[in-house]
């Protein structure tokens, strides 16, 4: 018979939580001896690169968009940001490709590969929108070269890359809220389904 | 019930072999480590670049006539902006594929009128100027016949017209008051008044900068600069920047549509509807692949994996 605590939110949230994502699973401490090639790096690596992102981001975004035209710490950490973001969509695609090839998506691991994808996506999102957010020569002509190929599709009407305030919100806090809850629930499910398995081959 | 028949591009053998040791947190931090060692060193050798921004100041300042050439075009209603259609203005139908007008659907949200947010609203916020009042004050009340008359003259007059001596010599005839608001225009533009008042138009707090930069981007000075340095549309432009730098490299597949036919000859006035629906289609089939029979066996049939899996199959 179950009891009021059984039945509360709270107490079913825990226990299905723990189910699905035992603290060995979610913290392992061994990982099948297939998993040895060097593509499995870029998985890692590309998180460590958003790390770096998010804390130059911030280190930016505490002293203000105007910064880092006039200070060479600001140009500097300004650098770092954009280093970070190429190392960073570097090791992403690098990554998409192995995991393509892999067919990274069998064994219930569908969902791992679509919230990649839409990952990547909102990564574009925000790259873009931190490119036309510079406040300098080249957002002032990414901005308005990119303005046609969104207004095309109507999307100009709600999304105007030439309102810099626009765009700096979408690149500081939407998009990077929304690349921290997917790369949250990507990690949680490779976490939940594991790596996937070499293809059986017959012998 | 009969056993579910094994698919092996979408379901994975049980791994029943040997599990190594994995240290998953000093796995990470080594990550960061070298990623944050990594970034310094790039940065150190090759900064970012940080082009300044051009002005509607330094524009009129460098190119005076082709400033006055764009702000007649404002006035008249045929420059870019103003024949641009939506979501700024009624003057088009905007892109479309076939029957999908999607951007006219979307609606006229970013409202801009050129001749007014350009040219008479800002000419109307200088003051202690007479003569330039009675010009306003005859351009707004005018017919919109007489408008157009005059400003065709204005526009003939200027292939002969010329910038000295810190003032606009323009030969025209019969063109009203257009030729005081012109000289006006380009005297405000050049004390950099006009970047400041197309800005503020509904305030003191901005961060709204679209007007001035479509203004800039119906001139040449933009565009010019851009191809100076390699950026523009047909440069494979919107993913570089200035320098020698990598850009947004990632957008390669989106702007190469942009280079090829057809998007880049029979399709081209509607290339970005199309080249933006192609990548969709595109970027939905990458996001489908699971269940995309066909595509999603190209891995195991390339076989990659091997070379990925080489020590386990070396060892089964």
């Amino acid at each position: 018979m179950t009891t009021e605590i059984d039945r509360q939110w709270t107490t079913r949230l825990r226990k299905t939580v723990v189910e699905k994502l035992p603290p060995e699973k979610l913290l392992p401490d061994t990982q099948p001896a297939y998993v040895a090639s060097w593509i499995y790096v870029f998985g890692v690596t590309t998180l460590a690169a958003l790390a770096i992102v998010i804390a130059t981001g911030c280190v930016l975004a505490m002293k203000g968009p105007l910064w880092w035209h006039l200070s060479s710490t600001g140009h500097f950490v300004n650098s770092l940001h954009l280093w970070s973001v190429e190392i960073f969509f570097f090791a992403m695609v690098i990554h998409l490709w192995g995991k393509y090839f892999m067919a990274a998506w069998r064994g219930g691991r569908q969902l791992t590969w679509v919230t990649g994808v839409v990952l990547f996506l909102t990564s574009i999102g925000a790259g873009f929108t931190g490119y036309v957010s510079q406040t300098n020569y080249d957002s002032q002509w990414i901005s308005t070269q990119a303005k046609d190929g969104i207004n095309a599709t109507g999307g100009g009407a709600f999304f105007n890359v030439l309102n810099l305030g626009q765009m700096l919100m979408w690149h500081i806090v939407l998009l990077p809220l929304a690349a921290v809850a997917l790369t949250a629930v990507h990690v949680i499910y490779v976490r939940i389904k594991g790596v996937v398995p070499p293809f059986e081959e017959e012998k | 019930m009969t056993k579910k028949v094994f698919n092996p591009d979408v379901d994975a053998p049980v791994f029943k072999g040997k599990y190594a040791p994995y240290d998953i947190i000093k796995e990470g931090t080594i990550a960061v480590v070298v990623v944050a060692l990594l970034t310094v060193v790039l940065a150190v050798l090759f900064s970012s670049p940080d082009e300044k921004a051009v002005t509607i100041k330094s524009w009129s300042n460098a190119t005076p006539m082709d400033f006055v050439a764009t702000a007649i075009t404002e006035l008249d209603g045929t420059s870019g902006t103003a024949t641009y259609g939506p979501p700024y203005n009624n003057a088009a139908t905007g892109q479309q594929i076939g029957p999908f007008t999607l951007a006219k659907w979307m609606g006229i949200n970013v409202k801009v009128n050129t001749a007014s947010d350009f040219v008479v609203a800002p000419l109307s916020t200088l003051a202690d100027q007479p003569a330039l009042k009675t010009a306003l004050t005859a351009f707004t009340s005018a017919s919109s016949t007489q408008k157009a008359s005059w400003e065709a003259n204005y526009s003939k007059a200027l292939t002969t017209g010329r910038f000295s001596s810190g003032t606009l010599q323009v030969p025209a005839t019969n063109a009203g008051p257009v030729p005081v608001m012109m000289s006006a225009l380009t005297a405000m533009a050049r004390s950099g008044a006009l970047d400041q008042a197309l800005v503020t138009a509904k305030g003191f707090y901005t961060t709204d900068y679209t007007k001035p930069l479509l203004f800039m981007a119906d001139g040449s000075f933009l565009a010019n600069k851009a191809q100076a340095q390699h950026l523009s549309g047909d440069q494979w432009g919107m993913m570089n920047e200035t320098g020698s730098y990598p850009g947004q490299a990632w957008l390669w597949l989106y702007t190469m549509w942009y280079q090829v036919p057809p998007f880049s000859t029979s399709w081209g006035a509607n290339a970005d509807a199309l080249v933006w629906a192609f990548m969709m289609i595109l970027t939905l089939l990458l996001a489908l692949m699971p269940w995309i029979p066909g595509l999603r066996s190209i891995p195991r049939k390339v076989k990659v994996y091997r070379l990925i899996w080489r020590e386990h199959y070396k060892s089964v």
